[in-house]
C-alpha cells in the first residue's frame, strides 16, 4: 500500500503541540483527572458547552475571561454576604524594570473586577509601586502575579499580554 | 527499491507523529485551573474531589471564594475537611443545598481519579517543565 506523504500528521503534531487540537475542552471522562467509574460523569457540565459560547482565545481555557465579564457574556455573583463590598480602582501602574523586555502595564481595573484589593495587598504585593521586587523565575514558580497567571488567569506562556508597553513608548507609573 | 525505501520511510514517520499524538493527548486534558483536592480523600476511600475554576468564575467573581471566604490562592493550601463545610465554612458557604447542591451529593465533587494528588492542572509551569503529574 502506498503511504501519502506525512504532511497532515505533522501538521496535526504541531497543532497540537501549540494547545489548538485535542487539548482543548475534553469530556470529563478523557479528561485524565475525573474518574471515568465516577457515577456523575455524565450529569456534571462539560467544559466544552458552557466555553464554546464565550469570546475565544488561544490558550488557557481557551475563553477571554475579561471580555465575556465585560461584554456581558457571563454575569459572575460578586458577593453572597451581604456585608461585603466591590472596590473598583482604575489605575494603571507601569512597570519599567524588564531588561530587554518590553514593560509591563498593570491595569487595576481588570484586575478589581474580579478580585479584592484584599487579595494582593499587601500579601502578594506593598502598596508602593516599585516597592515588591519580582522577577520570572519566581513568577513562574507561583510568586506574585504566577498565583494566579499560569494557574488560572492566563497563562505565562502569553507574554506580551502583561510586557506590551514598548520600552521607548509610554513612561510613568 | 528506491520506492521501497520512501515508503518505508512514509510509514516511519506517520507511526512516530502518531506515537506522539498519541502520548501528547494522554498527558493533556484537564481544565485549564481546574483543581484536584485530595488532603484526605484517599485515606477516607472516597475519590478525590475536582475543583472546576472554569465552572466556578462562569457564576462567581474571584473576590467572593478567595477574599469572602478566605480560600487562599494555594492548591492544599486550605484545610478544608467535611466538617468545616458543613457547618458552612469553604465550599458550604455555597454548597449548602441554597446556593449550590448540598453535601449529601458527595459524587458530584468527590468525582477525581483515585490517587491523584493534590495540585492545580495545565499550570504553566506543568507545561514548561514537567508533564501533568498523577
Amino acid at each position: 500500500m502506498k503511504l501519502p506523504k506525512p504532511r497532515l500528521s505533522l501538521a496535526l503534531l504541531s497543532a497540537l503541540l501549540a494547545g489548538t487540537v485535542g487539548a482543548q475542552w475534553l469530556p470529563l471522562g478523557k479528561d485524565q483527572v475525573h474518574d471515568p467509574q465516577s457515577p456523575v460523569i455524565d450529569i456534571l457540565q462539560a467544559p466544552g458547552e458552557a466555553l464554546s459560547q464565550l469570546p475565544p482565545d488561544d490558550a488557557g481555557n481557551h475563553v477571554r475571561w475579561v471580555d465575556a465579564l465585560r461584554g456581558g457574556y457571563i454575569q459572575p455573583r460578586s458577593t453572597i454576604f451581604d456585608n461585603t463590598q466591590v472596590r473598583l480602582l482604575d489605575q494603571d501602574i507601569v512597570m519599567r524594570n524588564t531588561g530587554s523586555a518590553a514593560y509591563v502595564r498593570f491595569p487595576h481595573r481588570v484586575h478589581t473586577e474580579w478580585l479584592d484589593c484584599s487579595n494582593c495587598h499587601d500579601y502578594l504585593f506593598q502598596r508602593k509601586a516599585g516597592a515588591t521586587r519580582m522577577n520570572m523565575l519566581g513568577i513562574l514558580s507561583g510568586e506574585a502575579c504566577g498565583r494566579c497567571h499560569g494557574a488560572v488567569a492566563f497563562p505565562l506562556t502569553d507574554c506580551k499580554r502583561c510586557h506590551s508597553v514598548p520600552a521607548d513608548g509610554q513612561v510613568g507609573q | 527499491m528506491l520506492k521501497k525505501r520512501t515508503n518505508l520511510r512514509r510509514r516511519l514517520a506517520w507511526m512516530i507523529s502518531a506515537g506522539a499524538l498519541a502520548v501528547l493527548s494522554g498527558q493533556a486534558g484537564a481544565e485549564y485551573g481546574d483543581v484536584v483536592i485530595n488532603n484526605y480523600s484517599d485515606q477516607a476511600g472516597m475519590r478525590p474531589a475536582v475543583f472546576p475554576h472554569w465552572f466556578h468564575r462562569i457564576r462567581f467573581r474571584c473576590k467572593v471564594c478567595h477574599a469572602d471566604l478566605g480560600f487562599k490562592f494555594q492548591a492544599g493550601g486550605n484545610d478544608i475537611t467535611m466538617l468545616k463545610i458543613i457547618d458552612g465554612e469553604y465550599c458550604g458557604a455555597c454548597h449548602n443545598g441554597d446556593v449550590a447542591w448540598s453535601v449529601e451529593n458527595c459524587d458530584l465533587c468527590h468525582s477525581g481519579k483515585p490517587g491523584t494528588k493534590t495540585q492545580v492542572h495545565e499550570s504553566t509551569l506543568q507545561k514548561l517543565v514537567a508533564p501533568a503529574g498523577k
